[in-house]
């Protein structure tokens, strides 16, 4: 289920207003995305790897979060090298290796891990309620943090629903095989899933309704916006800037 | 707010006939009057329509007959009862359905925001409404974490907050231990509000009301008092002295 190994800490990253850490995560994101000259690139893995310092976060356990990420990333270098076009470097028979190909998926690979670094620092260092909260005082749209919010309470009762389901199932001695009837079984499994969501949704809207929900959300959340976080503000601008000027020396605009 | 005499029924049900789709009616020609002070127990056999009639107070459910007259003043239409809503407090059956917030401060400020206080208010009522439960120390808890026993209070204290004048409890016991049974009876009983409240536990309409009404046939049968009688009863280690609460 969902845990938030990394919003426990206190450094100075977790303590800082998590509406600031939000917009810097966006921020840093579109920068380091629309960037391709090594030198930014180097530079913005660089600052994320400063961030995952300043938060104090166990690097093992980040480099275990950047796995899926990578996984794909290594589809891209099974792909890319071969099926550009351009400059070769290499051929053997039929395989051809593109010096292209290869830049590109050295890019989408600085590209994807720098980003995922930033945000693990910065967005996954608070929990998801503060997350919630910091997004409606940003003024997302309400239904967006509202279904958000929801899903994170909720996935845990499903979650319940579905463990007992499958409980109900294996102690009158189901076991998985190739046949219409495990099909069936799986199929009325996940219906009873969706229905027993549904009702449920159902009766949570009705105790909202009786606590006087009318489509308004309000939350409790207030965040200080103290001296630091404009410092931290500050040092990520500064870190943009020189990452798209970085970019520019090296390409122009 | 209109004014009503005391004697004047806060709640007043009148021809009242409901049937889910497809089925037979489940409420039929049901009267049912109560009036502020009340404290009302109601043991009736499951898919008797008692979880039916706290929705139709609620107006999460409308009857297809008959009148619904609350504080004095007929109500019918969804504006009607929002404003029930502020004055009256349904705790659901389960839990889940009622925590849907986060952490529990959330939870419990939610009514009083919806009523218009302000960020203040609102977290100074919840924690009123936390440490009279005793609660107090729940506050940054994440809800779903929360036990069995837990969640039903902490469902308690977010009706609480919205200071009701009358509490509509369905199955408020259930599955609950008897620490935690006991507490409740304990808080209903220190609460001085009306209240009725569906169970199936007779010692606990006994600890916690003053008359146990049941219904049969789509209406609400009167019992104005609970007779409190002995009888023999069996259970492990009996021969040694005991005492019974």
């Amino acid at each position: 289920m969902i845990n938030e190994p990394f919003a426990i800490g206190n450094s100075v990253i977790h303590r800082l207003d998590p509406r600031f850490k939000i917009i810097a995560a966006m921020a840093f994101s579109v920068a380091v995305a629309v960037v391709y000259g090594f030198a930014a690139l180097a530079a913005a893995f660089t600052a994320s790897l400063l961030m995952l310092r300043l938060a104090g976060l166990e690097l093992r356990s980040v480099a275990r979060r950047l796995i899926p990420v990578n996984g794909f990333v290594l589809m891209f270098w099974l792909i890319l090298p071969f099926t550009a076009e351009g400059e070769v470097i290499f051929r053997m028979g039929p395989a051809v290796l593109y010096k292209a190909g290869i830049v590109l998926a050295a890019q989408i690979t600085l590209k994807s891990n720098a980003i995922l670094m930033a945000l693990i620092a910065l967005v996954a260092t608070m929990n998801f309620a503060t997350l919630g909260q910091a997004l409606n005082q940003l003024k997302f749209p309400g239904k967006f943090v509202f279904l958000f919010m929801l899903t994170y309470r909720y996935i845990f009762v499903i979650e319940e629903e579905h463990k007992k389901i499958w409980r109900a199932i294996k102690i009158r001695g189901f076991s998985p095989k190739t046949s219409l009837h495990c099909y069936k079984t799986y199929a009325y499994m996940i219906g009873m899933l969706f229905i027993r969501a549904a009702a449920r949704a159902d009766r949570v809207y009705q105790a909202m309704r009786c606590r006087g929900f009318q489509g308004q959300f309000h939350t409790l959340a207030e965040f200080q916006s103290s001296g630091k976080n404009w410092v931290f503000s500050i040092l990520i601008v500064l870190c943009l800037f020189g990452i798209i000027a970085l970019e520019w020396t090296a390409y122009g605009i | 707010m209109v004014s009503e005499s005391a004697s004047e029924p806060i709640i007043r049900l009148r021809g009242i006939r409901f049937a889910y789709p497809g089925q037979a009616p489940v409420l039929d020609n049901l009267d049912f009057e109560m009036v502020r002070g009340d404290r009302i127990g109601l043991l009736a056999p499951n898919g008797s329509g008692k979880t039916t009639l706290f929705h139709l107070i609620m107006g999460l459910l409308e009857p297809t007959a008959g009148s619904i007259e609350i504080f004095g003043r007929p109500v019918a239409s969804e504006k009607d009862f929002v404003r029930v809503r502020q004055r009256i407090g349904l705790l659901f059956q389960d839990a889940d359905d009622q925590l849907f917030a986060p952490t529990v401060i959330d939870d419990v400020a939610f009514g009083p925001l919806n009523m218009g206080k302000s960020k203040k208010e609102a977290r100074d009522i919840s924690r009123r409404v936390l440490s009279f439960l005793g609660l107090a120390d729940f506050e940054g808890r994440i809800t779903f974490k929360l036990s069995g026993g837990e969640k039903k209070l902490v469902s308690l204290a977010t009706v609480l907050a919205m200071d009701p004048e009358v509490l509509l409890l369905d199955e408020p016991i259930n599955g609950l231990d008897n620490t935690t049974r006991d507490k409740l009876s304990q808080v209903l009983n220190n609460l001085g509000i009306s209240y009725m409240l569906i169970s199936h536990d007779i010692d606990f309409l006994v600890n916690a009301t003053d008359a146990v009404y049941t219904m049969a046939a789509g209406r609400i049968l009167k019992d104005e008092q609970v007779h409190i009688h002995r009888h023999d009863h069996a259970h492990q280690l009996g021969h040694l002295p005991h005492r019974h609460k």
